[in-house]
């Protein structure tokens, strides 16, 4: 049947919830309304108040008391309301949450999700539209999730909710509504392994999260040009498939890398650099990096002259090819 | 009014600050407060003290000794923080500050493995599920939160646990400790905020890092209640706690309590408070040290007498020495299990990261 990324999620949830009764889920306006997106909807009515429940409106309260939670012996699955809401929580997910493991000599571990939906392209107010991964990817003790289709939204929610470390799991919002037809529950490829979604020999192009679906309509439109893209979904940025992205490159000879987030000191300059070192030899052309312009995230009127898009990432290609 | 909110006025805490053994040492019984306490819990409060004193002070020796690299000495707020400890039943968990080695001792937790933080052996050394006292915190307030969120797990689950959240006066300006407080209230966890306010946060006086009444006072606006007791008094200590964890344990929700107190030495061995408090203000507070007064009630109620006072400074000797051994004698850590304990599952590149490692050991080894 068609399942949406966002009933993929929900039912995610709703399925960890009932095999495992550690897991809770908490955050803001996650009870009654469901969460804003719907996420976490009915989940309060199926499983009562005590299993998923709102919380005062305090982001670092919330991820704060989840570690103690999860100190207990609890599974929280915590919800940031938006992507630009995350901060006030960064001190609890750096300080604590990565660290307490290592901190403890292996004898606190904290199986904790902190879901955050991410990226723009819904036409949203400030701080609605943001891809903070980078700064999450950069911190040891954490694993970073994003799924790029409805498909990977359960099964990697599950995953992540299984995996005794802890997980930043971005949800691609503007993908919310992305449709797959699919049978739930569904386990697809592993925790930590990046999957080819196109096979092609002119260039790999390499995303996660929303511009997985974005590199496949511009390998589409690229077959106009006699182009035959390959296309790599990373799935997980922290563990990193490494071998995937390398093999794939050393095939083709050409890589671009793309995401939402500005690309200085993005997460793309980490692929460029991991595939520089590892298939200098293979390569035709330097790794280009595809996202958002280094500037705050614009007012919504402008931000399709902010996002990539198909356009935007052929040029890339085009580029390569010239080298 | 809704008959869930509390009467504001309830909430406000004790003036002055409860007290139960005057600066003199004698014993002012409240009818409020009452003790429960049998010789054997008087003479372990006290052996608690000596120990928790004797333990401070050879841990600045190391320090200068440079065996430690820094410590941050509790001496003056032994009372404080015994009394409070000692009021917790075995199931409870104390989630510290970095200055807890006085509740560290009461619960068990073997002194060298709190120093070898800052040692700089290992980040800790101690189950935390073994003594139910949680890591050393050192980002301000931050622990809080983890206290919260382990006393509502256990409201979840039903369980009789109720958990002592212990942080300074310089914490309570933090957005932390606020969220935390905030929680405990809204979904009544079995949470006791445990404030040694030993007057400065380093060098910053309370005067610079609240404009409330006191401390205590704040509670009121969590509607919770506010509770403020002599923290040189451990007597008070414990009989205010012990009100506090009875109520949390009884499903009356959390309380903030202030034990009001002075910290004797310096921030850390790597301060210098000369710069900002006078020698008269530490002649003031010195003359109301915690050990002494509990030490002369002790003797006019005839339970500490020459044999017994020199059985506990032979223990404490011990216990110092003991410590200074594990930590003098301390392995050198193993640079190879800096990859041990990040992750459960850890990443790929860590075996890579791991072989160079090896590789720069083995290098160096031949050289």
């Amino acid at each position: 049947m068609a399942v949406t990324m966002a009933q993929a999620l929900n039912t995610a949830l709703h399925d960890a919830m009932a095999a495992d009764d550690r897991v809770l889920v908490l955050g803001e306006d996650v009870g009654a309304l469901g969460g804003v997106f719907r996420i976490t909807d009915k989940l309060q009515e199926r499983f009562g108040e005590k299993r998923c429940f709102d919380t005062p409106l305090a982001e670092s309260g919330i991820v704060g008391s989840a570690i103690g939670m999860a100190m207990y012996g609890f599974k929280p699955v915590v919800e940031m309301q938006f992507d630009g809401f995350t901060y006030p929580a960064f001190e609890q997910i750096i300080s604590h949450l990565a660290k307490m493991r290592n901190r403890s000599r292996g004898t606190v571990t904290l199986p904790v999700v902190i879901r955050i939906p991410y990226g723009g392209g819904i036409g949203a107010v400030e701080h609605h539209s943001e891809s903070p991964e980078a700064f999450f990817a950069h911190i040891a003790g954490i694993k970073v999730v994003s799924p790029g289709t409805p498909a990977d939204g359960y099964s990697l929610l599950r995953r992540s909710i299984e995996t005794p470390d802890p997980v930043i799991f971005f949800e691609p919002k503007r993908r919310y509504w992305l449709k797959e037809e699919i049978d739930l529950p569904i386990e697809t490829e592993p925790f930590g392994t990046a999957v080819i979604r196109r096979a092609g020999t002119t260039a790999t192009l390499m995303a996660y999260g929303p511009m997985v679906r974005t590199c496949m309509e511009a390998a589409e439109a690229a077959e106009d040009e006699g182009w035959d893209l390959e296309v790599i979904d990373v799935r997980t940025l922290n563990p990193l498939d490494t071998p995937t992205l390398v093999e794939s490159v050393q095939r083709t000879g050409r890589a671009i890398v793309v995401h939402e987030a500005q690309v200085f000191a993005g997460f793309g300059a980490e692929l460029a650099a991991r595939i520089t070192e590892r298939a200098f030899y293979h390569l035709e052309a330097p790794v280009l990096r595809v996202g958002g312009w280094d500037i705050p995230y614009p007012a919504a009127k402008l931000e399709e002259f902010f996002l990539p898009d198909v356009d935007r990432i052929l040029d890339a290609v085009d580029r390569s090819l010239a080298f | 009014m809704d008959a869930l909110v509390p009467d504001p006025a309830s909430l406000l805490p004790p003036h002055p600050p409860v007290q139960l053994l005057d600066d003199h040492g004698e014993l002012r019984e409240s009818p409020d407060f009452p003790l429960d306490l049998k010789d054997e819990d008087f003479r372990a409060l006290y052996r608690h003290m000596v120990i928790a004193r004797r333990v401070d002070k050879q841990a600045i020796a190391l320090q200068r000794q440079g065996q430690l690299g820094v410590y941050a000495s509790l001496l003056g707020q032994e009372a404080a923080q015994v009394g409070a400890a000692y009021a917790l039943a075995p199931q409870d968990w104390i989630f510290p500050s970095y200055r807890e080695m006085g509740a560290a001792l009461v619960r068990g937790v073997d002194p060298s493995a709190i120093l070898h933080l800052f040692r700089g052996t290992w980040l800790s050394n101690h189950d935390p599920y073994e003594s139910n006292f949680a890591l050393l915190a050192i980002p301000i307030a931050t622990q809080t939160l983890h206290a919260t969120g382990y006393a509502m797990a256990a409201g979840l689950d039903g369980r009789d646990l109720v958990v002592l959240s212990c942080l300074g006066d310089g914490a309570t300006s933090e957005g932390d400790a606020h969220e935390a407080f905030n929680f405990a209230a809204v979904f009544q966890a079995p949470c006791v905020f445990y404030v040694q306010n030993n007057q400065y946060a380093i060098s910053v006086p309370l005067s610079k890092q609240t404009h409330a009444p006191t401390i205590a006072h704040k509670a009121v606006g969590y509607g919770m209640p506010g509770l403020r007791c002599d923290g040189n008094d451990v007597l008070a200590s414990y009989a205010v706690t012990r009100q506090a964890v009875e109520r949390a344990r009884g499903g009356g929700g959390p309380s903030l309590i202030e034990a009001v107190t002075y910290r004797m030495e310096a921030h850390t061995t790597a301060d210098d408070p000369t710069r900002y408090r006078t020698p008269e203000e530490l002649a003031e507070w010195k003359a109301r040290d915690p050990i002494a007064r509990f030490e002369t009630f002790m003797e006019g109620q005839g339970l500490l007498d020459d044999d017994m006072r020199a059985e506990i400074d032979e223990e404490a000797k011990a216990i110092g020495a003991r410590m200074r051994s594990q930590i003098t004698d301390a392995p050198h850590p193993d640079p190879m299990e800096m990859f041990e304990h990040v992750y459960v599952e850890p990443p790929g590149r860590y075996a890579e990261q791991r072989e160079q490692l090896r590789a720069e050991l083995d290098g160096s080894e031949e050289q």
